[in-house]
């Protein structure tokens, strides 16, 4: 009784930190980066996702180039294309900001590819990732870990 | 005079023949399509050869995927997940059922953890090459290897994005593209159940 009354004592403590992690905001020169996000996987064999919004309030286009994380060996820009129903994820050499839009990486459309995972990514954790800007430069965005199940971060995207 | 109403009335004659016709041809490839029924003959993770008349009385929920892909199959899962759970008692007359089309992969690394992930409901068929491949064309869908040596083992797939159902006896009903919320899906099949 006791055991089970801390271990809720201890879930109460963390879910706030979870809260924070799933919506961490970063700004820098124009640029707003929220929502980053990723699935839980399953041991380092397949590879996993990246998603995140990034928002430019400024006045200049600029383009992600590229990403990196400590936790995979080849991440990749990916784009989802479907050519009659059909799937396929070709490579994105880069994915245009333009000025005073939001672009989102999200479900079916741009994603990072996280190849070579270096650990497995476990829900509630989460890691961080630098995104490549050609006018703005690397950009690190802490990145929560949902459930292999989610649809979506866990906060929305950035208003 | 007289004899243009004939010509008239000739032309109208000939117009209804051709309209007939028709709704006879429409209904004949609607009969057609109500007889389509696809069929599959592939593995469990347990090694147990399933097929489309066992599930029979049941409707199914058909996915070809990998689980190599990180962003349309996981998200159509998850889709597939909250079906499951918000069809409450009614889910039990449904089958969900993940197809690989990239098999050999797939039960190396494991696709019934995979999808249990998502929900416990989720069957996943792994057969091999021949057997997928006539999974697939029964189910006029497509799932092909592209070589991409920068992917994972230099290879990914494409292949159908859609869900697709399947009535209690077998017979193609509807598909559900890439993207469909899941209380779209649900409210359909409460309308079938
Ligand atoms: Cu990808």
């Amino acid at each position: 009784m006791l055991k089970s009354l801390l271990a809720g004592m201890g879930l109460a403590v963390m879910l706030p930190a979870v809260a924070l992690a799933d919506c961490a905001e970063v700004s820098q020169g124009q640029l707003l980066i929220s929502a980053a996000w990723s699935r839980a996987t399953i041991g380092t064999a397949r590879p996993a996702v990246f998603y995140v919004t990034i928002r430019n309030n400024g006045s200049t286009d600029d383009r992600l180039t590229g990403i990196e994380t400590p936790v995979a060996g080849m991440p990749m820009l990916h784009e989802t294309v479907m050519t009659d129903g059909v799937a396929s994820m070709p490579h994105a050499s880069d994915i245009s900001i333009p000025a005073g839009q939001t672009v989102s990486l999200a479900p079916g459309g741009y994603h990072g590819m996280l190849m070579d995972l270096e650990e497995e990514l476990k829900d509630g954790e989460s890691f961080p990732v630098t995104l490549k800007f050609e006018n703005a430069g690397p950009v690190s965005v802490e990145t929560a870990v949902l459930p292999l199940r989610a649809r979506e971060a866990a906060c929305g995207d950035a208003p | 005079m007289l004899k243009k109403i004939r010509i008239a009335l000739w032309v109208a004659v000939a117009v209804s023949l051709v309209g007939v016709g028709a709704l006879l041809w429409r209904a004949d490839r609607q009969e057609q399509a109500a007889a389509f029924k696809p069929e599959f003959s592939l593995p469990d993770e347990a090694g147990t050869v399933r097929t489309a008349e066992e599930f029979r009385g049941k409707h199914l929920l058909v996915f070809f995927g990998f689980t190599n892909c990180p962003d349309v199959c996981p998200t159509t899962m998850a889709e597939v997940a909250q079906v499951m759970d918000d069809l409450g008692p009614e889910a039990e007359d449904v089958q969900p059922l993940f197809i690989s089309v990239d098999p050999a992969r797939d039960r190396e690394s494991g696709l019934g953890e995979y999808l249990a992930a998502f929900h416990p409901s989720i069957l996943g068929l792994a057969g091999d090459k021949a057997a997928t491949k006539s999974a697939v064309n029964s189910f006029k869908v497509f799932g092909d290897r592209q070589e991409d040596a920068s992917a994972p083992g230099g290879y990914t797939m494409s292949h159908s994005s859609s869900l697709y159902l399947l009535g209690p006896r077998g017979e193609w009903l509807r598909q559900f593209e890439y993207g469909t919320p899941a209380d779209d899906i649900i409210a359909d099949l409460k309308g079938r159940l």
